[in-house]
């Protein structure tokens, strides 16, 4: 500093407040904090690893089927016959992209389940308290906003390469529609029907269980579909950590410039998008607009419940 | 005040409640300068929604709260469960001061006490009909079969059988507002919070709720603050009529004394198109036998048609068309007063001050 002049015109060049070494401190700190971390990495790693291999026992025709079932019951026929095609043509996409597709999958989900842990206390919170959502707003406009290669290199410092790694870059972009939309369905419940609910006495905890977020589920289902799109979006960047899976496949095709693994890894995700974006809407949808009001009347549970009542 | 000298279930005592967040400074400036509305508008930037509100509620009571829109009527009967905090002012119900209540307490309160019907339905759309008739019992803890059982009861008492597992969207608004009714007493408590239940309804269905209404209410000798800004209505099923004005009581009392005693304008301009023909009775406009044979000599009553005290200037009119005389009004096989044709007529425009004109 002492050999660069202090300039009034161009202050900026002149003072270094040394913010860029200070997080270089991150890298000393998990040394330090080893013991702390690697339990908890390694309990995350086996909920990962477990999914994936679960995942990639089944055989994929029995997958397949249980997917379909799935469809069927969230969103209806016609759901039920596109992901059944999807999934067909993705199997087909080259001999290994079915196992590829399926640990993709498992980082997905585990980091669905932990958007949705994370998330919707949150959202709760952010949609009772203004205080709350407005100190969490910046926050989440930091974390859509800022490139994912500047919080890649610290949670690899932190926690070292690897799914667990992914799954926490994953989180971080993909968690703020959750609390978003979380904290917009519980603003969006009629206060009237709340009022009621405490006349007739009920107390906070169950006009939140009976009310407030049952009226809320399909604007925090769409919250929920948002984190699916964008953990898919993620997973090519997650791969560069060495997550393995689809994203995995794109980048190695990206590095040997190989189109045509390229296309097999870039068309699994956008398939796996596709599928998981309709079962989640359909799971969004009420039961009114599909004719029944309950989910358990129709799809396949419908279909066997009414045979088991026809006995 | 209390009606017909009962116990006070429901005792309001100068209840006040001014909106806004200089709520505490601007009633001090109240109580001590005597400001009034607009000055609190204009100089704490609050509003006044209740100013001094003092009345009873006797048991089995129906008292209506009648006023114009933005008149205070919700804010106020909204103290009466705490949905609103007084800034000012007591609420006892039962001899309990509400806002002495802990959160469990007020809760029982709420869903054992009081059952109340909102302006705006305020149904549950997620939830059938069932489960929104049985919701104050499910947030108590109650067995399924109870609250099933209370429920159906209370479903039975609004004509609503056989849409128990419907959805309120598959309802019309007047089977809606029948639900709402069915959720107020589906618990059985003893007082009912009735906001403008049947405002937003027809003529024909207005009518046969009310009549429902009144016949539950008798049946199950429920104490009911009964909100309207529709006087036809508070007359009809009101034992006592509060008229509201800017957040203040102007009047309170029966339907009859509203209506031939209006306290101002206000309350003046409201009757004026009042029916005073069922309101008021042959006992309020009689004169004295003695006053009429001192005017008009000794005369013969056993001809003219005969009446009892209680009576309604429609009941006169019929027994007077058919003939020339004057009604004779009799309490206990005894003539007690005379209606003259004239002073019928000015019962019916809401004149009853006959005994003084009559005595000059
Ligand atoms: N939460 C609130 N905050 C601020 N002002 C309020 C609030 N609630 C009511 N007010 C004001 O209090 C006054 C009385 O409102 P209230 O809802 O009690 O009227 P009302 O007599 O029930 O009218 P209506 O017949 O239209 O239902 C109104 O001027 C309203 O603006
Ligand atoms: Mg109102």
């Amino acid at each position: 500093m002492a050999e660069t002049q202090f300039s009034i015109l161009d202050p900026f060049s002149s003072v270094d407040l040394g913010l860029a070494q200070s997080a270089d401190g991150v890298k000393q700190w998990a040394i330090d904090n080893r013991g702390v971390i690697q339990p908890i990495k390694n309990f995350f790693n086996d909920m990962i690893v477990g999914i994936d291999t679960a995942l990639n026992a089944v055989p994929p025709m029995i997958m397949l089927l249980i997917m379909v079932l799935i469809a069927w019951q969230a969103g209806g026929r016609r759901v039920a016959i596109l992901v059944a095609v999807c999934m067909f043509a993705l199997g087909f996409l080259s001999p290994n992209a079915w196992g590829l597709a399926m640990t993709t999958l498992a980082i997905v989900i585990s980091a669905v389940i932990l958007c949705f842990i994370i998330g919707l206390p949150l959202g709760i919170l952010a949609g009772k308290n203004d205080r709350f959502e407005a100190g969490i707003r910046p926050v989440l406009d930091t974390m859509q906003t800022i490139p994912a290669f500047v919080y890649l290199v610290p949670v690899v410092m932190l926690i070292g390469i690897g799914n667990v790694s992914g799954v926490i870059v994953t989180i971080i972009f993909a968690l703020p529609p959750l609390i978003r939309l979380t904290s917009l369905g519980i603003r969006g419940v009629n206060p009237s029907v709340v009022e009621a609910a405490r006349a007739f006495g009920a107390n906070p905890r169950q006009i939140l269980f009976k009310v407030e977020l049952p009226l809320a589920t399909p604007t925090i289902l769409a919250g929920v579909n948002q984190t699916i799109m964008l953990s898919l979006s993620m997973v090519v960047i997650a791969s560069m950590i060495s997550v393995k899976g689809l994203g995995n496949e794109v980048l190695r095709a990206m590095g040997r410039l190989d189109a045509g693994k390229a296309l097999v890894g870039g068309l699994g995700i956008v398939i796996l998008a596709v599928v998981l974006d309709r079962i989640t809407q359909g799971m969004g949808q009420s039961g009114r607009e599909r004719g029944h009001r309950h989910w358990w009347q129709g799809g396949p549970v419908g279909a066997v419940l009414r045979l088991a009542g026809k006995n | 005040m209390t009606g017909a000298g009962q116990e006070a279930v429901i005792d309001c005592r100068n209840l006040w409640k001014i909106f806004g967040r200089r709520a505490d400074e601007a009633m001090k400036a109240v109580q001590k300068q005597g400001l009034g509305k607009i000055e609190v508008r204009d100089q704490f930037d609050c509003v006044v929604g209740v100013q001094d509100a003092t009345f009873t509620v006797g048991r089995g009571e129906i008292f209506c709260i009648m006023g114009l829109s933005g008149s205070g009527k919700s804010t106020l009967i909204r103290h009466v469960n705490r949905l609103i905090e007084p800034t000012s002012g007591q609420l006892f119900i039962e001899g309990q001061d509400v806002n002495q209540l802990s959160a469990r307490q007020l809760r029982e309160v709420r869903a054992e006490k009081i059952g109340m019907v909102f302006q705006n339905m305020a149904l549950m759309p997620h939830r059938t009909v069932l489960e929104n008739v049985s919701f104050s019992q499910e947030v108590r803890g109650h067995s399924l079969r109870e609250r099933r059982e209370n429920a159906l009861r209370a479903i039975d008492a609004v004509d609503l059988n056989g849409w128990d597992q419907k959805y309120p969207d598959e309802l019309s608004g007047g089977m809606q507002q029948r639900v709402g009714l069915a959720r107020a007493i589906a618990a059985d408590p003893s007082i009912l919070l009735m906001d403008e239940p049947f405002s937003a309804l027809d003529p024909l269905i207005r009518r046969q709720l009310q009549d429902k209404f009144m016949s539950l209410s008798a049946e199950m000798k429920k104490t009911t603050l009964f909100i309207t800004h529709d006087l036809d209505e508070a007359i009809r099923i009101g034992h006592r009529i509060a008229i509201m004005k800017d957040g203040a009581l102007v009047q309170v009392g029966t339907p009859e004394d509203i209506v031939t005693n209006p306290a101002d304008d206000y309350v003046a301009d409201f009757v004026a198109g009042i029916s005073k023909l069922e309101l008021i009775s042959a006992g309020k406009i009689m004169e004295p036998v003695a006053v009429f044979e001192k005017r008009e000599g000794p005369v013969d009553l056993s001809t003219w048609p005969e009446a009892h005290p209680d009576h309604s200037l429609d009941d006169l009119v019929n027994l007077s068309i058919a003939t020339q005389h004057p009604v004779v009004v009799k309490a206990n096989g005894h003539p007690i007063g005379i209606v003259t044709k004239n002073a019928l007529l000015r019962g019916i425009k809401g004149e009853v001050d006959v005994m003084n004109t009559a005595a000059e």
